[in-house]
């Protein structure tokens, strides 16, 4: 498929109709879920044929994006039930096969490094405070293979510290810097249109296969 | 939900010491075809965990990838992917306490004390 198809397809999704903000609820365009997609299946193979989570998925966007690119089967975990009404919705309208699991981040029950990978738009941590941490812990947690993720540029060096001495992960490398366009969401947004400079992350997570045995 | 993500939930109530498979309660489930996918069956086989998969399905109890030929990948396939539990609730197999599901999502949501 091609990126200009897979971001016109993903541009036809429904998004959130009340957000909500403490929640740090935005939608991910479909140009930013397009070209983080195809980096993961084109320059690394992460997508086709994987079993993907997207955690925090909201209406599913980045899910939507990683079925359309040949992922066996995409998991979207989120907390918030409106959200994953229109989620499943969205993934109907395109014929994908989603399965969907409402969840508090903090205390997901997951058996181990189970999934191959991981792609998230997770909190930034503005409503509340390390929501960004407790989304990249579990997220190498659960991957075996990579997770991708957005975080603000401002706390580049945080995130690539955290990731490697804390939660386990093996390379922490910076694909690119973007642009995340907010709207005007919510009321205490005073300009119309905002910028927020982030980055593309695609973390490694060490092997912890050891830990879960398998019993036959 | 498939039999897929049945295999990697599992309940995390405080005190619970393994709440790995959660048991399923059925009141509605459904069949949906799926094309087989060898190669992605073969790479999945080795982390999926097979006791949970055969009392969730009818699968033979013991199994290992030298297994994975025409008659016994049909069944794999048809169990981990194809089966679908639209409603009614996965348990915890520890403290029996329901995670609802409905329209094949699980809600794992919980309660203050349980955290």
């Amino acid at each position: 498929m091609k990126l200009k198809q897979l971001e016109g397809l993903l541009g036809d999704l429904q998004q959130f109709s009340n957000p909500k903000a403490e929640l740090e609820q935005y939608p991910t365009g479909p140009h930013i879920a397009s070209r983080i997609l195809f980096t993961a299946e084109n320059s690394f193979g992460d997508v086709s044929n994987k079993v993907v989570a997207d955690l925090g998925c909201g209406c599913g966007t980045l899910g939507a994006a990683a079925a359309l690119l040949g992922a066996e089967q995409v998991i979207g975990i989120d907390i918030d039930s409106q959200s994953l009404e229109i989620a499943s919705q969205n993934a109907e309208d395109l014929e994908l096969d989603i399965n969907f699991i409402q969840s508090d981040i903090k205390n997901l029950g997951w058996r181990g490094q189970i999934v191959d990978t991981v792609v998230m738009n997770p909190p930034f941590g503005t409503r509340t405070k390390g929501a960004d941490m407790d989304f990249l812990f579990v997220a190498l947690k659960i991957a075996s293979q990579a997770v991708y993720s957005l975080h603000k540029t401002s706390t580049r060096d945080h995130i690539k510290r955290a990731a490697l001495r804390d939660f386990n992960a093996s390379s922490a490398e910076v694909l690119c810097e973007l642009r995340f366009d907010v709207p005007q969401l919510y009321k205490f947004h005073k300009k119309k249109e905002v910028d927020i400079a982030v980055d593309l992350w695609r973390f490694v997570p060490k092997d912890n296969q050891g830990k879960e045995g398998k019993d036959t | 939900m498939k039999l897929l993500t049945h295999n990697m939930l599992s309940s995390n109530i405080k005190g619970v010491a393994n709440g790995f498979p959660l048991r399923i309660e059925v009141e509605k489930a459904t069949e949906k075809q799926v094309e087989l996918n060898a190669g992605f069956l073969r790479n999945v086989f080795p982390m999926i965990e097979w006791k949970a998969l055969v009392d969730a399905a009818q699968l033979p109890e013991v199994a290992d990838s030298s297994m994975l030929d025409s008659d016994f990948l049909n069944k794999f396939h048809h169990a981990l992917l194809e089966l679908h539990l639209e409603k009614d609730a996965l348990v915890c197999p520890e403290t029996a306490r329901r995670f609802p599901v409905s329209q094949g999502t699980p809600n794992m949501l919980l309660l203050e004390d349980e955290v």
